[in-house]
């Protein structure tokens, strides 16, 4: 059927998003519980039907579907983001490619129907492994960091917490002495995170 | 000392909380000495890829929470097996197209030469003088099997041989070891057998008989008795009101037989406070059957009616179990503990289903006299 259609050379029409798809767009980015709750509703079951047909389980189901909303993200956070399509064709599309991978990876032969894709999702799913890459190198370091760098670290930099609440929480006696520990750890855990990044690019 | 101070600038610098001054004379300072410039673009690019890594950090959380808590609601759920019904129809269609069709067609052809061939071998149609003489051929097998029933029901009782059935009544248990009510005109004998709905007879011990509340109290003695923990109905002390909806279960035959009628009138034959009056249709072999209110608890014990008028019958008021009980635990020390039932069970539930649970208590009575 579709090979039908690309010969008759009739156009796709790439579907806007309406408003209400890019408020919940604005609040993925924002890691907005409710709209990731409201984007999840309305997709998951849709991924998990794929996948249990696919010779799937739910777990991989969940953590396809995961990966496609993390794709997402990166999507709509950055300052470039266009989405040319809705947001379930979008998921869709990123699942499916993810999931032939997977299979692929698994050395298990592929028989999925072939539908015609109306996003092209491989981009988008490149650069997103290309970013899961740097975040395994961070997470790498940062667990060869070793306590208490790590978890000061990650109180400063992740949880955002300010030197005076870092201090009282890890028990230095006062903000300056946390902050020349934090510089050290800081120290540290760059040359071990550009070590890896270097080589690995 | 003074490196931490550089990466403090680097960061404020970097974050933009650099004062206008601060940030000129930083940004002269990137440009006149290399290192520090080269240090700021690999500061840049680690507090980027650190910011990527909190962010992707926090969104797997979201979604982790988030997902556990559709699961919660029950939005999602953790199914296995594919959950799209169509898809997986369609699948089967898909595969088995062929195979479909050609069982189809054969079941076609099939069922063709059958609707050929059965007016060949249908018999030529019977008449109607047959038919009756079969159905009357049936009716005596039905009547000679019947007969046979009766001689293995003879062979199995537990009436002693020889003697003669002189009453037949109704019982029901107040205690779940066996303790049986009836009416004491019921008991004319020595002995008596008691069979419950199934069909299952039991020997019995008569413990008390109070001829003038007409009351008696039998006691199951029977190794194939299974007593049982409780029972489904309750006895009611304060008896019912006027109009009040009442059903009975009873033995006129040999097989359980329901009634239901109202209260209506509070006393009985002849002004006797001990019991009141019913109007219900009844026959005998229902004395001593447990007259139920509508929330399925005993209110009284059918014992008599009046000859002279139809439908009006009497029961004796269920409070006087208590008092025959008492007496018989004066004289008995088996009973001293026994409580009667003080709940009911089927309060609740329909009709249909409230006899189906209490007609398993309610017994038939048969006094013997023995030879």
């Amino acid at each position: 059927m579709g090979y039908f259609y690309l010969s008759m050379g009739i156009k796709t029409y790439e579907v806007k998003p309406d408003s209400q798809e890019q408020v919940l767009l604005k609040g993925l980015a924002n890691n907005d519980s409710r709209a990731i709750e409201t984007i999840y509703r309305n997709n998951f079951k849709m991924v998990q039907a794929f996948i249990l047909n696919n010779n799937g389980t739910y777990d991989d189901a969940r953590d396809i579907f995961q990966e496609a909303i993390l794709t997402l993200y990166e999507k709509a956070k950055s300052e470039s983001f266009v989405l040319t399509s809705q947001i379930k064709t979008y998921i869709y599309s990123v699942c499916r490619r993810l999931w032939l991978k997977r299979l692929q990876q698994r050395g298990k032969t592929v028989q999925m129907e072939t539908v015609e894709e109306s996003v092209s999702a491989e981009e988008d799913i490149e650069v997103h492994e290309k970013r899961n890459a740097e975040i395994a190198i961070m997470d790498s370091s940062l667990k060869s960091l070793g306590e208490p760098c790590k978890s000061l670290i990650e109180a400063f930099y992740i949880n955002k917490k300010g030197m005076n609440e870092i201090a009282t929480e890890f028990g230095y006696t006062n903000a300056d002495n946390a902050k020349t520990q934090k510089y050290k750890c800081l120290m540290r855990l760059k040359k071990l995170f550009f070590k890896q990044y270097n080589t690995g690019e | 000392m003074e490196d931490i101070l550089l990466l403090n600038a680097i960061e404020r610098y970097l974050k933009g909380k650099m004062l206008p001054d601060e940030k000129k004379f930083f940004e002269e300072l990137r440009k006149s000495k290399t290192e520090i410039d080269q240090m700021v673009v690999e500061h840049k690019l680690f507090l980027s890829q650190m910011e990527n890594y909190a962010n992707n950090f926090k969104l797997k959380q979201s979604l982790h929470h988030v997902h556990a808590r559709l699961i919660e609601k029950g939005e999602i759920n953790e199914l296995q097996e594919p959950l799209s019904v169509k898809g997986k129809v369609v699948q089967l269609y898909r595969k088995y197209k062929r195979v479909t069709a050609i069982a189809a067609s054969i079941a076609g052809v099939t069922a063709l030469v059958i609707s050929a061939l059965v007016p060949y071998f249908t018999p030529a149609p019977i008449n109607k003088n047959d038919l009756q003489q079969l159905y009357h051929q049936l009716n005596q097998v039905q009547k000679s099997d019947k007969a046979q029933n009766y001689k293995l029901k003879e062979i199995d009782s537990k009436i002693p041989i020889g003697s003669t059935v002189t009453a037949g009544g109704t019982a029901f248990l107040i205690d779940g070891k066996g303790y049986l009510v009836t009416n004491a005109h019921v008991l004319k004998g020595s002995g008596a057998v008691v069979v419950s709905n199934t069909g299952q007879e039991f020997n019995a011990r008569i413990c008390e008989v109070d001829l003038i509340k007409d009351l008696a109290i039998l006691k199951i003695e029977d190794k194939d008795f299974t007593p049982y923990k409780s029972l489904p109905y309750s006895i009611k002390k304060s008896g019912a009101e006027l109009g009040e909806e009442l059903f009975t279960l009873g033995y006129p035959r040999n097989e359980i037989v329901y009634n239901m009628g109202y209260l209506s009138a509070e006393s009985g034959f002849d002004g006797d406070t001990s019991s009141f009056q019913i109007s219900l249709n009844v026959n005998p072999g229902n004395s001593g059957g447990p007259v139920f209110n509508k929330s399925g608890e005993i209110v009284g014990i059918l014992s008599t009616r009046q000859t002279q008028a139809e439908g009006v019958v009497f029961a004796t008021r269920a409070k006087n179990i208590f008092s025959l009980l008492d007496e018989l635990k004066e004289t008995d020390t088996a009973v001293q503990k026994m409580k009667l039932p003080s709940s009911s069970a089927i309060k609740s539930l329909d009709r249909v289903s409230q006899i189906k649970q209490a007609e398993n208590y309610v017994y038939q009575v048969k006094a013997y006299n023995q030879n």
